[in-house]
């Protein structure tokens, strides 16, 4: 139905099949096809960009209406002079017109040069590459295995419509959408780590772990396990649901009596007919959501206090460190918007109908 | 002629109306989840609404309260108490009205803006309908929470900041819908019929229009109000929540923060969570079944 | 020898509206090397006919009766046997090709499927060239192999179902409607490529159509449905030309005769529906819409019978010797 907005940022909406960018590609051929990739592609980067430059712009101005003067935020315990406070602003280029400051936000951005961060005094650069991995493993991972998991089952539950498996397995999913995902990291904490003591409480890894790679990778391993399972449980049923109804849409279709005339079995029909012909549909979803795979876990790191992006930009707000919210925030919407653009053009090339000559 | 018969337009359009939504509600009747749904969230509204009768407000302050420090469950305290000595029990019931009166509230919001940008942009289209088409389109494609924090973290925290920042981020899915609607019931005769009888936009629009649209808004919004409970609660949990009252989200955050997990006090992370599972988990099952009353294919026949 | 023969076959849905009896006790047989046609309007039966063949009908639809294919009772077949049959025993040209292909998938493999599924054995290589041979047996350039579905245009697409049809050498062919969608030309080019393969090649042929023109063309025996019945049956010229039972008339003059005055002055046609298959009537099923009706349809209802020669009819009026045409 509509495409509510996601609670945990990360999850796919439960409800919506159609692509969140909402220019549902394909079926039916549209008019667009007639004019070929070039224009395609054009129209596409163009709509991308617009929001980009959107973002750039909103990510300036929104922090700047924080209340309070960033030098009280920087210089938060201890006296400071006149003079200093002079001379912080002049380093930090506070003091310039503010167009001037907007250019150099704009063209620095751009360059890869974030600005330094007040809460670290380091290059915000910095902090972000030392900290991407640390997300791209928790969220990769969770995101790959709510992906196979939710197609898996959603393509079952939605062949055999309200048979015992689709039932259980549609309860199953919307129970756990449903609950809060900080409060299923609480409750798996507290019984996985707390209780019955098999898993660490949280970070990435283990103060006293050897430094070889072998027993490197094991510790993180570990201490992965529960953020996973917290952040995989939380969005596979939104997959789940958008397989099913994909598939759902796809039963009854001429094409499927066809295979099963030419003496194909019942899953040799689904999984070679009616799984492609419904993964269509669903594709823009996916991408969309690997692009909230970098902040899809803001949840789900402050949880586990796992070192990622999702945690800093939540410490950043409480410093607040404006020029990290600006950074993160760009970063997170942009890798979103990219993604809905990469879906669009791996469109053209996956659904044939699309380029109708 | 009495003004009973059904004669007048209005009225027969009133008697139109009530036919239909019969038809409507015999076909949600007939869903077994959809009523399950329906009753749990008529119990957890009930509560909520008789929270000032059940448990006196007073429980709620830090200074008068009673009991030690992370009690375990009770005869007094059958829920256990917080870390001032509060009974959690009182808490939930008193958490269930915050935090419903922000998702509805939220949602409520997010409808109205959603419906009015929708029909609007669908109706007089032109620049302005592709202006609000890319700024709905933006705002779906922006990860939800971090625009939400970032917008609570400029405004400040307060109820009404938090249900104006919901509504911000889940108004384009309903602008969306809407709009999809309006372009086809534009391009139906009766309309143009009205056009060439001289009706102004205004008259399109409302007599037209909206009542075409509504009753897909409002089964919409069912899925909405879940998603706006979980959204404040996560908010309210990370600390971005109104810290002069008491919601489920804040509950929890308040939880955390004392060490709550540490402390193995189940009693004090269980009830609030439960509760918000149970009161999104109703909206849900009451949302796909006014889904498949308007989209039959759902249904299904079990075959 | 008889390839196909139905037995008193019955088909009954079960539905919200309670059950559907869409086919009720239908003999047929279909011999090597010959076509029958089946005519009737939209629902009444015909295609249920064919797909019962294969047992493709939703799981909704209870089958009874006999359905033998050289001898072997389809209805009693377990499921890897009837696997096996499907497509390599018969295989059926679907009505509306754009939808009976698979969108996302390159002609090539479609065509090439089910003789992998039936020849574990078989090489893609080689399946994929088979393919392309066949490709051209129907007239499309072997280099449509490449193509998807929505790239041809419906005559190609119909070409490309017959090329399917004939991937495992089945014996015996069904054809639902496979040319009622093409226009006139692309049709008569698509009827000559099916009766030449039931020529050259020895199968056996079922032709579904509403079209009497297209049945009289290519079919020899003929047989008409109303309501989940066969009425008449016999040689398809003769059938068509000289009707022996009221309703295969009316449907013989509900297509002009292109150059005879007369029937432009006499439109031909029906005057109202056919009956709603949860409420027939009583007595002949036919006899709402009858001009020709006598007391005794109302009573009871006619059976199949011969009357001369290959001819049979299922109304009292024929078997009686008289006339089914007013006038």
């Amino acid at each position: 139905m509509t495409d509510s907005p996601t609670p945990e940022g990360g999850a796919a909406p439960l409800h919506d099949p159609a692509p969140p960018s909402g220019r549902r590609p394909g079926r039916p051929v549209s008019k667009r096809s007639t004019s070929g990739f070039g224009r395609y592609l054009c129209k596409h980067i163009g709509g991308a960009a617009v929001s980009l430059l959107l973002v750039l712009f909103s990510s300036f101005f929104i922090f700047r209406l924080i209340a309070g003067d960033p030098i009280d935020q920087l210089t938060k315990e201890r006296p400071v002079s006149p003079e200093e406070r002079a001379a912080l602003r002049a380093e930090l280029g506070l003091d310039r017109p503010m167009w001037q400051q907007f250019w150099d936000y704009i063209t620095g951005t751009l360059t890869m040069d974030l600005g330094d961060s007040f809460q670290y005094r380091r290059p915000i650069f910095d902090l972000i590459v030392e900290r991407l991995p640390a997300t791209i493993l928790l969220s990769g991972t969770g995101m790959v295995l709510a992906v196979l998991l939710g197609f898996w089952i959603g393509t079952r539950s939605g062949w055999r419509q309200g048979s015992r498996f689709d039932r259980a397995h549609v309860g199953t999913g919307l129970l756990l959408y449903s609950a809060p995902t900080f409060w299923l990291g609480m409750i798996v904490i507290l019984v996985f780590a707390r209780y019955l003591g098999i898993f660490p409480v949280n970070g990435m890894r283990s103060p006293n772990t050897p430094p070889d790679l072998w027993s490197q990778a094991v510790d993180i391993g570990h201490h992965l396990v529960l953020p996973v399972l917290t952040y995989t449980a939380v969005v596979y049923a939104g997959y789940l649901m958008i397989m099913r109804s994909s598939i759902l849409d796809e039963i009854g279709n001429d094409y499927l009596t066809t295979a099963r005339a030419k003496g194909l079995r019942d899953d040799e029909v689904r999984d070679r007919h009616a799984v492609p012909n419904a993964l269509l549909p669903t594709v823009t979803l996916v991408f969309l959501a690997i692009g909230g795979v970098v902040n899809g876990s803001i949840v789900t790191e402050t949880v586990f206090s796992w070192p990622g992006l999702g945690s800093l930009f939540v410490q950043a707000i409480f410093y607040p460190d404006r020029p990290v919210l600006q950074a993160l925030f760009v970063l997170f919407s942009a890798s979103t918007i990219i993604a809905v653009l990469a879906a669009e053009i791996l469109y053209w090339f996956i659904d044939p109908r699309i380029r109708k000559s | 002629m009495t003004t009973s018969t059904p004669t007048s337009p209005r009225a027969l359009r009133r008697a139109r109306r009530r036919q239909s939504f019969a038809r409507s509600w015999a076909a949600y009747r007939a869903q077994r989840t959809g009523m399950i749904g329906l009753v749990l969230l008529g119990a957890i509204v009930l509560l909520a609404l008789a929270a000032p009768v059940l448990v006196d407000e007073s429980a709620l302050s830090v200074t008068q309260a009673t009991g030690g420090r992370m009690e375990p469950p009770s005869a007094e305290y059958p829920l256990g108490t917080d870390e001032v000595g509060r009974s959690v029990l009182a808490l939930t019931l008193w958490g269930s009205r915050l935090s419903l009166l922000i998702g509805l509230t939220a949602t409520v919001v997010a409808i109205v803006i959603g419906t009015a940008v929708g029909v609007t942009s669908g109706h007089v289209g032109g620049w302005y309908g592709w202006i609000a088409l890319r700024v709905s389109d933006w705002f779906m494609v922006l990860p939800s929470l971090v625009v939400a924090i970032a917008l609570l973290a400029v405004l400040g925290r307060s109820m009404a900041t938090t249900i104006l920042v919901i509504a911000l981020v889940s108004w384009s899915g309903t602008t969306r819908l809407v709009r999809a609607q309006t372009l086809t019931v534009q391009s139906r005769p009766y309309l143009e019929r009205a056009r060439a009888l001289g009706a102004g936009h205004w008259h399109q629009m409302t007599k037209h229009l909206l009542p075409n649209v509504l009753p897909l808004v409002l089964a919409s919004a069912t899925l909405l109000v879940p998603s706006a409970i979980l959204m404040e609660s996560s908010l309210a949990w990370l600390g971005l929540g109104d810290p002069n009252v008491v919601s489920w989200g804040s509950i929890l955050n308040r939880a955390s923060d004392n060490g709550a997990v540490s402390a193995h006090a189940w009693w004090y992370l269980l009830p609030p969570g439960l509760a918000i599972l149970l009161v999104v988990l109703a909206f849900m099952m009451c949302g796909r079944a006014l889904e498949a009353v308007f989209n039959p294919r759902l249904r299904g026949e079990s075959a | 020898m008889t390839l196909l023969e139905f037995r008193d076959v019955h088909v009954t849905y079960t539905g919200s509206r309670g059950r559907i009896p869409a086919v009720r006790g239908v003999d047929l047989a279909v011999e090597a090397g010959t076509t029958v046609g089946v005519a009737g309007e939209s629902g009444c039966g015909k295609s249920t006919l064919a797909m019962a063949v294969l047992r493709l009908l939703p799981r909704s639809a209870e089958v009874t009766g006999e359905i033998l294919l050289d001898g072997e009772d389809l209805l009693r077949m377990g499921w890897g046997r009837l696997r096996a049959v499907r497509w390599t025993g018969a295989s059926i040209v679907f009505q509306g090709a754009m939808h009976s292909l698979n969108a996302v998938q390159r002609i090539g493999r479609q065509v090439a499927e089910p003789m992998l599924v039936h020849d574990k054995g078989l090489r893609p290589a080689v399946a994929a060239k088979r393919a392309e041979g066949l490709l051209e047996r129907v007239g499309l350039p072997p280099s449509r192999v490449r193509s998807y579905p929505h790239e041809l245009s419906g005559g190609q697409r119909q070409r490309v179902m017959i090329a399917m049809a004939l991937a495992c050498d089945p014996d015996l062919i069904i054809a639902d409607e496979a040319t009622t969608a093409l226009d006139v030309m692309v049709q008569a080019q698509v009827l000559q490529l099916i009766s030449g393969l039931v020529s050259e090649r020895g199968v056996g042929l079922v032709m579904i159509s509403h079209d009497l023109s297209v049945l009289s063309s290519v079919c020899d025996t003929a047989a008409v449905m109303y309501a989940g019945r066969i009425v008449e049956q016999g040689p398809a010229h003769e059938v068509f030309a000289r009707a022996r039972h009221p309703y295969s008339a009316a449907l013989g003059a509900a297509f002009p005769v292109i150059g005879d005055p007369a029937s432009r002055l006499r439109p031909g046609g029906l005057a109202g529906d056919p009956p709603d298959p949860t409420r027939l009537p009583e007595g002949c099923s036919f006899r709402p819409r009858c001009a020709v009706a006598v007391e005794r349809c109302g009573l009871e209802s006619p059976e199949l019978l011969q009357i001369g020669g290959s001819r049979s009819s299922a109304c009292f009026v024929a078997q009686e010797g008289e006339p089914v045409v007013v006038g």
